[in-house]
């Protein structure tokens, strides 16, 4: 796709994107997940595609913005919207404290170290959120009720995602363009080789991860608004739903690329809204199923997949003999 | 926190107490570990399943005593039926992403184990489920340490079953490929080793191992759908300190992991030991990190 393309497809996704909840006013509550999901593959795809680290663990900055966000609204005193709004920064603010303490520690694994690393952070957030008293232990928080009608609070937070998931999308395309993104991926495609030019593969990594946090903090703080509870294993810090299928939609979109964790989060939360009401009980079976079957038979991604059907339109010179 | 610590001080036998059950609980994580360290060192992929093969293998034998038979006819009644479900697993995934990258595999065996953990919902439900042994419990300095018999039937059990494994991979031809393709894959391949076949045993095998273990688990603890994850990650941490292949460091390692797992649950409280042990794993990979990062041996 060239620049003129991406930019009129950019257009017409953000015209939708404003009309959607309009349009489709029984949806609005599943069209601001799905930029929840857009939100997540985003984010994740910074590590685990752009710069080759797969984390399994970027749940806990998703949920470090929930609690902080609930816990400043609750002990704030101050109103609905000032509260949210800067309950969201501090969240961002510990998410990104907590990212810089934690990849100084655990981004200087290798590979799968790294991996079980994340996903051993993940969970033990969860347990710890739901043993510790202040924050609600095991029966969770509440956040205070949203200002008016029921609907609208769909609305609002439909749009604030919206926002969110653009802006990073935009950040992120700039990003990989600068020196910052060719960093990150001189590290995924020969880490030693990249120290061994000179650049500071630790620093890189960590302000990465950062940069994830960020995004997922800010996003965690109004996802927990929006979601009006906060369970610390199922909401909060769910690796077993969220956690994964950040995972899941970065690869099934194609990783590494900047427009496929977004399609792979369209094509993913649309199927699931779709199935997960025929398959009452059954639905994290197949999830079971479908993360199998991606990561066995899929594992390039659709991007990855078209690319290699038509590389052409995607700017690769193929020789003709 | 500090209270409990007191409780040392003053009744000095609950130290005997915690420390015993620590150990008993431990040698049942070196069986599953010693089953993940098998297949990381053959395959070369790790084993998120593990915990999950452990659930269903004390489910099936808690299935038995529902039909009632004896909950100890259920170690080997497990063990064949997690063998077999290992071999079918082998052959419908894991071979298909045994020889890419390694996230694949670990990201692979992800989603079997939300899989499984599923299915076990579906099937047996959310509770906690426990088979009766109908053992007794031993009492121990005046009634001040209490040992449950089936406990120290379980840990005799898995040191057995880990003494059977060793002499297994030692003395039959099948343990002597298996050794060989873990020590050089395209050798052994070149010796006319099927290492397909090899794998599938090895996988298989691990299986069987976490089945029996899980039998052990369901007679003198509890199985609950959801609790597999912490039981791969124990052995995971093991395999990490122990090192590859080294069994009397394995099961070291798990009577060590059970004793401070256990010491920990009783000093913060019973519902901060799954997060002492996730917190543990993340601790151990630092220092381990860092240990080899002093050496320069972090590039492998």
């Amino acid at each position: 796709m060239n620049g003129r393309g991406q930019i009129i497809l950019g257009i017409v996704i953000v015209a939708a994107a404003l009309a959607a909840p309009l349009v489709f006013p029984d949806f609005r509550a599943q069209i601001a997940m799905l930029w929840v999901m857009v939100l997540f593959a985003l984010t994740w795809d910074i590590l685990g595609g752009q710069t080759g680290y797969n984390t399994f663990g970027n749940i806990l900055f998703f949920g470090t913005g929930m609690y902080a966000a609930a816990v400043f609204q609750r002990d704030g005193g101050f109103d609905y919207f000032p509260g949210l709004f800067i309950g969201m920064g501090l969240g961002a603010l510990i998410s990104v404290a907590l990212a810089t303490i934690l990849g100084s520690m655990i981004l200087r694994m290798r590979g799968h170290y790294f991996a079980i690393a994340t996903l051993g952070l993940g969970i033990a957030a969860g347990e710890i959120a739901s043993g510790w008293d202040y924050i609600g232990a095991g029966s969770g928080m509440s956040p205070p009720l949203f200002p008016g009608a029921p609907g609208v609070s769909y609305i609002f937070f439909g749009y604030l995602f919206f926002g969110l998931a653009l802006i990073t999308f935009l950040l992120l395309a700039w990003v990989y363009r600068t020196r910052f993104g060719l960093a990150l991926n001189a590290i995924r495609d020969n880490e030693d080789k990249a120290e061994a030019m000179g650049l500071k593969t630790d620093t890189y990594k960590i302000a990465a991860w950062m940069l994830a946090a960020l995004f997922l903090g800010l996003c965690g703080g109004a996802a927990g608004n929006m979601l009006g509870f906060i369970d610390p294993r199922d909401t909060a810090f769910a690796g077993a739903t969220f956690g994964v299928w950040m995972v899941l939609m970065a690869i099934l979109g194609g990783k590494g690329t900047l427009w496929g964790p977004v399609l792979g989060a369209f094509v993913f939360h649309v199927t699931q809204e779709i199935l997960w009401t025929h398959l009452l009980g059954w639905q994290r079976v197949a999830l079971g199923l479908i993360i199998v079957g991606i990561v066995v038979f899929f594992p390039q991604g659709i991007l990855g997949w078209a690319r290699t059907r038509w590389p052409k339109r995607f700017g690769h010179r193929v020789e003709t003999s | 926190m500090l209270d409990n610590l007191q409780l040392f001080v003053d009744a000095p036998f609950l130290l005997i107490q915690v420390l015993l059950d620590g150990i008993l609980f431990g040698a049942i994580f070196a069986i599953a570990a010693y089953g993940m360290a098998l297949v990381w060192g053959v395959m070369n992929v790790i084993n998120i399943v593990q915990g999950e093969f452990v659930m269903l293998g004390g489910f099936i034998t808690f299935q038995l005593t529902l039909w009632g038979i004896h909950p100890l006819f259920g170690i080997p009644v497990a063990a064949a039926v997690l063998f077999v479900i290992g071999i079918a697993l082998y052959y419908g995934v894991i071979r298909r992403v045994v020889d890419k990258d390694m996230f694949i595999s670990l990201l692979a065996t992800f989603g079997l184990s939300i899989l499984l953990q599923q299915l076990m919902n579906q099937i047996w439900g959310g509770d906690v489920r426990t088979a009766q042994s109908g053992l007794g419990t031993w009492f121990l300095f005046d009634y001040t340490v209490t040992v449950g018999q089936i406990k120290v039937v379980a840990c005799v059990g898995a040191l057995i079953l880990g003494l059977i494994l060793i002499v297994f991979l030692k003395k039959s031809r099948l343990g002597q490929a298996i050794r060989a393709t873990a020590q050089n894959p395209r050798a052994a391949q070149v010796l006319g080793i099927n290492t397909d076949k090899v794998f599938a045993a090895t996988y298989g095998i691990n299986a069987a191992l976490c089945g029996a273990a899980g039998s052990l688990v369901v007679m003198a603890y509890s199985v609950h759908p959801y609790i597999g994850l912490p039981y791969t990650v124990r052995s995971f941490m093991i395999v990490i300190v122990a090192g590859l292949g080294n069994l009397p460091g394995v099961i070291l390692a798990g009577l060590g992991l059970g004793a401070a797992e256990n010491f920990a649950a009783f000093i913060l409280g019973a519902q901060f030991q799954v997060a002492f042990v996730f917190c543990l794993l993340i601790v151990i990979l630092v220092v381990r990190n860092t240990l080899l990062r002093r050496k320069r041996k972090y590039l492998k």
